[in-house]
């Protein structure tokens, strides 16, 4: 384990999470003719929800004020999984993309329990919703990528980027193609963009990932807001290495090359948001119940993705 | 291409976000003549006019004293200004409204002819507010033109967002509560409901005649004439309802974000 | 086997039968008989543990001789054991559980002094242990039946303890009829392996599948299939396993799923990789795809269940399928001769066998000790226990983040071994039907999210927010040893969770046994604090090194709390309730809601019916009484029994023609059959 890596990755993590969420808002608002919020507002929320008291619901339990260090831990930790500017990841020997699902399934499995906890129906209604959206979008996640992860012959997420790199002309692979749409669609549900969640919601009633934390105030909630926008961070680092690791500086590069690493993982992070940026600009919230039609459209992808492996073997 | 058409026009529209507080403010209506000024000095001995046509009892002249106007109850009929002799009331065409006391809201002897602007924060709260402010909404009993007007300020034009402020769902989440109407007594247990879910420090604004005295309501048995009977309010932004404008200048002025030199945001 | 682990492994086995002598010796002195006969069940299930851990760790296994327990005076029958690899890894868990659970036990069966005769019970429990003992070490044909059979009738006669309710006498005999299908196949099976071997020893059986002809040995595959399936609880011979469980005293029902159930991934271990020798594709291809449908529809009916006890019953589905698509991918692995791929595949399988055990015995117990609180297992009518009951939650949350296949614990670790055989499975065969294991991947991710959502709900419904009925309120914590018994389970959960390294080297002398095979080394790297896949740039993973790094990573957090927050307080305040007069248990959301959007979403399978009747006076707006019922269609029932049952009744009503009470008709029949017997032996 690299321990100036680690902690530089960290630091990234820490620091980038809240300035994607931010950027995104800000692109956002410029799409819609305003000005908007500055892209570093998130941090002064952040922070001002830091330095605030907090009021917990007389009903909850200690699973409430748990819940919102284990949703920043494990985002933080399967951040340090994924190969984000150069490989191998700084804790890739801890876990792959199997460790990477399960710890943010781990995080989510207690953001649902705090959403229970204060015996507010509107918690209730997010979890409910935050776990069934989850349970289908997770076989597509997996399948797209076992897609990669097969032909890599492993699944530690930076042996699949260095093949997926090392492979001349892969990128527009069919397998690949289909793979890499179906993870865009799973991105969205799991980062709660538009068509499946709308994270700049007001209504309560229309909510998912913010009905679970109506309860939270003060550091939980920014614990938890800054847990959601790395685990975002994270979903974006994920697609965008797995399916497109161009510019990623290999194992044991020097001080420039990280550089450069670092300047081409900003520049596809920019593009990345500027597509989720299109893609929440130009469509509606989908009805609940709609959004398993979306999910699963993106399994038949998947799928179709494997078979192509098949075909063109 | 429905989607290429759509980015294609929005990008070409650009940013439609008016250059306020940067540059210039946007002008008021034509009915709309800003805040009042009261010269109690120019008031004829015994007249009382103004006192008779108000609507809302805003005006009071005690026998022997000088004429006091409440902007907290006016709601800008301008009834007043037509009645008067003397032209002690007159309009000034100013947007900048919001008070950060109850009783500098009261206008007429000598000194206090014009509103005192509200003053920001303490230091401690604005480092806390000054560039991320949340509020909760609450209408209580409200006739939805003060929600209407403040509603105005989400949109493309006035974008309140750029400022860090924004209206939020769970009080949880809110620094303090924007109130709006009377305060029927319907909505009294909600408002203080609602005020006790906010995580300390917080800030109450009341936003409108109603809110701050009750406007046309007060006295009523069914309404508590206004927030401040149940919460302390930080700021009163007079205004039947108030324009969008001095809304927006009564948020920033308490932010400390007005005083400095106009920034870019 | 050394002397040491055999000496104790008798001893567990005498000290059950003491327990067995002991309780129903005392059974008029309640206190006694629970003290006698749990805490004798207890101590052989810790000898228990500890002779069959001791013999993998050392491996004294594979050097283990078949002997004589005591001379048999039934021809043909020998009551010999053998204490090999596969039947000692599964005495192990039966011995573990038996040990948590009769410490668990000790409290638990004091619910019923004054009420019911904890003696007799107690005299159960042993036995169940006993025979369930014997099932997995006999070496015998005969006598595995005649433990198989103790088994049954034992368990039969436990989920029927509190035979006064309607329900569970139904699902008793439920049980006692599926439990003899499966018999009755087994039997049939056995027979045929005797003629082929012209011996009951299961000695004479080892890879005695190369030698029959293939129609034989796929008709006896399909038997055992069957008749282990039914044990099992797969998918579609499940039916009687939701209704069993449940209404079994808690410590049994933990039994129940966390052992019985495994006697058929015992049997079909032993039976596929022991017996049958080199197997054709299709069975793995068969087992891969049963396991694959019965996670999906185990944990998708989990899902719908309200009852606390039927949704855990309805997760051994689940995992039991897990399990088989360990072992499917094995036996296709083993027929496409890569025994390295299959030990791997086997030990994801039976390393949640493990676990599955573990956890779902725990869980169990946190149902038990809920039940015995609130005396419903109606989870509608429960909420807000986290509070009264502390460590049983915690407990409780323990087992449902394990089950629910989440790191660092022991779940997840099986899970991913299984992860690891499906993808490298993909490598092995350049046919179609290598699509079959990504696929099945991805079903297994299903699970895995499905199960977590269920125990979101379990859990969440359970025991958080506000009580929902007067016993939640007035709930208290359950008595001691119930929470030692838990807490047992919970470090094993955390140990096979933390430490997987470790617990592989048990399955050396099995994987050695069954597949000549020993992965240990291979699936270690870094100084044996990381798991790996095999390979040498396969996945790797660290249990151990995420919950460490997850320690190591806290300081973050805290010291952002202290760079920041350290001035800021704390109040308690009602929960934000939109301004109303306060929130009611009734406004919360309900275990039915929470599952509604996936009753919404899966339609097609579970043809959801609702009604519901509003009574108003002048509005539909203001109804003054509302009735809601919602009901979900169970497939199999519905579809297969039901009509089986139909069919069944009516050819017995057909029959039942020539049973006319005649003597002379009656006369005839016997003069016909001799008859036709005579003719038949010309």
């Amino acid at each position: 384990m690299n321990l100036p890596a680690l902690v530089l990755q960290l630091l990234l993590l820490l620091l980038l999470a809240p300035l994607v969420s931010g950027v995104i808002k800000n692109w956002k608002a410029k799409l819609q003719n305003r000005r908007g919020p500055r892209p570093w507002q998130v941090y002064f929320d952040l922070a001002k929800f830091l330095r605030k008291d907090m009021v917990i619901s007389e009903h909850a339990s200690w699973v409430f004020s748990f819940a919102p260090y284990v949703v920043f831990l494990t985002a933080l930790l399967t951040g340090l999984m994924v190969p984000m500017v150069h490989t191998p990841a700084p804790l890739s020997l801890y876990g792959g993309v199997l460790a990477v699902v399960g710890l943010l399934a781990l995080g989510r499995f207690f953001l649902a329990l705090g959403g229970l906890d204060p015996a507010s129906a509107f918690g209730g209604m997010g979890s409910s919703r935050e776990m069934t959206l989850s349970a289908i979008a997770e076989p597509a996640l997996m399948l797209a990528i076992f897609t990669v992860a097969i032909t890599a012959k492993s699944t530690d997420l930076s042996q699949i980027a260095l093949s997926t790199q090392s492979a001349t002309g892969k990128l527009l692979n069919p397998a690949h193609v289909l793979a890499f749409a179906a993870m865009f669609v799973v991105l969205l549900a799991e980062t709660g963009r538009i068509p499946v969640d709308n994270p700049a919601t007001h209504l309560e009633l229309t909510m998912i990932h913010e009905a679970m934390l109506l309860e939270y105030s003060g550091r939980h909630l920014a614990f938890m807001e800054w847990g959601a926008s790395i685990k975002q961070l994270v979903l974006m680092t994920l697609f965008l290495n797995v399916f497109f690791p161009v510019g990623l500086a290999g194992p044991g590069a020097g001080a420039g090359a990280l550089g450069l690493s670092l300047l081409a993982f900003l520049a596809k992070l920019l593009a990345l948001s500027a597509a989720v940026v299109v893609v929440e600009t130009t469509n509606a919230k989908l009805r609940l119940f709609r959004a398993p039609d979306l999910l699963s459209a993106a399994f038949v992808l998947a799928t179709l993705a494997l078979l192509s492996t098949f075909l063109f073997h | 291409m429905f989607v290429h058409d759509t980015l294609l026009n929005r990008l070409k529209r650009g940013c439609e976000t008016m250059a306020y507080p940067a540059g210039p403010a946007p002008a008021l209506p034509d009915r709309h003549g800003g805040a009042l000024r009261v010269e109690a000095a120019k008031c004829q001995a015994g007249c009382a006019a103004c006192v008779a046509v108000c609507p809302t009892e805003a005006i009071t002249r005690p026998p022997n004293q000088a004429v006091a106007l409440d902007l907290g109850r006016c709601i800008f009929c301008a009834e007043c200004i037509k009645a008067c002799p003397a032209g002690a009331i007159t309009q000034t065409g100013d947007h900048r409204l919001a008070v950060r006391r109850r009783d500098d809201l009261v206008l007429g002897e000598a000194g206090r002819e014009q509103l005192r602007l509200a003053v920001a924060l303490d230091a401690k709260l604005r480092r806390l507010f000054g560039r991320s402010l949340k509020l909760r909404q609450v209408s209580a009993g409200g006739c939805n033109a003060c929600e209407a007007d403040t509603n105005v300020l989400g949109t493309i034009g006035w974008d309140l967002g750029r400022f860090g402020i924004q209206f939020v769902a769970s009080p949880r989440h809110a620094d303090g509560l924007l109130i709006t109407g009377p305060v029927s007594k319907n909505m009294e247990l909600a408002l203080r409901k609602t005020y006790a879910a906010v995580p300390e420090p917080r800030i109450v604004i009341a936003v409108g005649a109603c809110a701050i005295a009750g406007g046309p309501f007060v006295g009523h048995p069914q309404v508590n004439n206004g927030a401040g009977a149940l919460v302390p309010v930080d700021l009163f932004i007079p205004g039947c309802p108030p324009h969008p404008l001095t809304i927006l200048d009564g948020l920033l002025r308490l932010l400390g974000r007005l005083e400095d030199a106009p920034r870019r945001s | 086997m050394n002397a040491f682990p055999a000496t104790l492994l008798i001893f567990a086995l005498g000290a059950y039968v003491a327990g067995i002598a002991g309780a129903l010796l005392f059974q008029r002195a309640e206190r006694l008989a629970n003290g006698i006969g749990f805490g004798l069940a207890a101590v052989g299930g810790f000898c228990g543990v500890l002779a069959c851990a001791s013999a993998l760790a050392t491996g004294a296994v594979t050097a283990s001789q078949s002997f004589e327990l005591f001379p048999s005076l039934i021809p043909f029958v020998r009551f010999s054991i053998h204490a090999d690899a596969l039947g000692c890894f599964f005495g192990m868990i039966v011995s573990l559980l038996g040990w948590a659970l009769s410490i668990y036990s000790l409290g638990y069966a004091r619910g019923y002094y004054g009420r019911k005769n904890v003696g007799v019970f107690g005299a159960g429990f042993n036995l169940l242990l006993l025979a369930t003992t014997l099932v997995f070490l006999a070496d015998h044909a005969l006598f595995f039946l005649i433990a198989w059979e103790i088994m049954a009738l034992t368990a039969y006669s436990l989920v029927s303890f509190e035979h006064e309710q309607e329900e569970t006498r139904n699902a008793g005999v439920l049980f006692f009829v599926m439990s003899h299908l499966g018999t009755g196949c087994l039997i049939l099976g056995f027979l045929l392996l005797f003629q082929a071997s012209g011996s009951y020893g299961f000695d004479s059986f080892h890879a005695l599948g190369n030698t029959l002809p293939a129609g034989r040995r796929n008709v006896v595959f399909l038997l055992f299939l069957i008749g282990f399936g039914v044990k099992a609880g797969m998918v579609p011979l499940h039916i009687w396993l939701p209704a069993a469980h449940p209404v079994a005293p808690s410590n049994v029902s933990a039994l129940m799923s966390g052992v019985i159930v495994k006697t058929g991934i015992y049997g079909l271990t032993r039976v596929g990789f022991d017996f049958l020798g080199t197997p054709p594709n299709w069975w793995g291809v068969t087992v891969l795809t049963i396991g694959t449908i019965s996670a999906v529809l185990g944990v998708l009916y989990a899902l719908m269940e309200h009852d606390l006890k039927r949704l855990l019953a309805y997760h051994s589905i689940e995992n039991i399928g897990i399990i088989l698509m360990g072992l499917g991918a094995a036996l296709m692995f083993r027929h496409s001769g890569h025994p390295v791929l299959a030990s791997l595949a086997l030990i994801a399988g039976l390393y949640h066998t493990l676990n599955h055990a573990v956890f779902k015995a725990l869980l169990f117990l946190g149902a038990g000790a809920v039940l015995h609180a609130t005396h419903t297992r109606n989870m509608e009518d429960m909420g807000g226990l986290a509070k009264r009951m502390r460590w049983t939650a915690l407990f409780f949350l323990v087992g449902a983040v394990a089950i629910s296949a989440l790191p660092p614990l022991n779940g997840f670790v099986s899970e991913w071994l299984t992860y690891q055989s499906l993808l490298q499975g993909f490598g092995t065969t350049t046919r179609l039907i290598r699509l079959m294991f990504p696929l099945s991947g991805a079903m297994l991710a299903l699970t895995g999210a499905l199960a977590a959502a269920c125990f979101v709900k379990a859990f969440g419904i359970t025991f958080l927010a506000q009580p929902r009925s007067n016993p939640a309120r007035h709930a208290h914590e359950a008595p001691f040893p119930m929470l030692l018994g838990q807490g047992i389970l919970t470090a094993a959960c955390v140990f096979l969770g933390l430490f997987p390294t470790l617990f592989l080297k048990l399955f050396d002398p099995l994987t050695q046994q069954l597949t000549g095979q020993q992965l240990s080394q291979q699936l270690t790297t870094a100084n044996g604090l990381v798991l790996s896949g095999g390979g040498a740039q396969g996945g790797t993973v660290s249990t151990l090194g995420i919950t460490l790094m997850l320690l190591c990573l806290l300081p973050v957090p805290l010291g952002l709390w202290l760079l920041f927050a350290r001035r800021s307080r704390t109040r308690i305040a009602p929960t934000w309730d939109c301004g109303l007069r306060g929130l009611t248990p009734q406004m919360e959301y309900t275990a039915t809601g929470f599952s509604k959007p996936l009753r919404m979403i899966f339609k097609a399978l579970f043809r959801p019916r609702r009604e519901v009747q509003r009574e108003y006076d002048f509005s539909p707006y203001f109804a003054t009484t509302l009735r809601f019922e919602s009901h979900v269609e169970e497939v199999f029932q519905t579809r297969i029994y039901r009509p089986l049952r139909w069919l069944v009744l009516r050819a017995s009503r057909r029959t039942r023609a020539l049973q006319a009470g005649s003597i002379q008709a009656y006369l005839i029949y016997i003069f016909v059959t001799l008859l036709a017997l005579l003719l038949f032996a010309l």
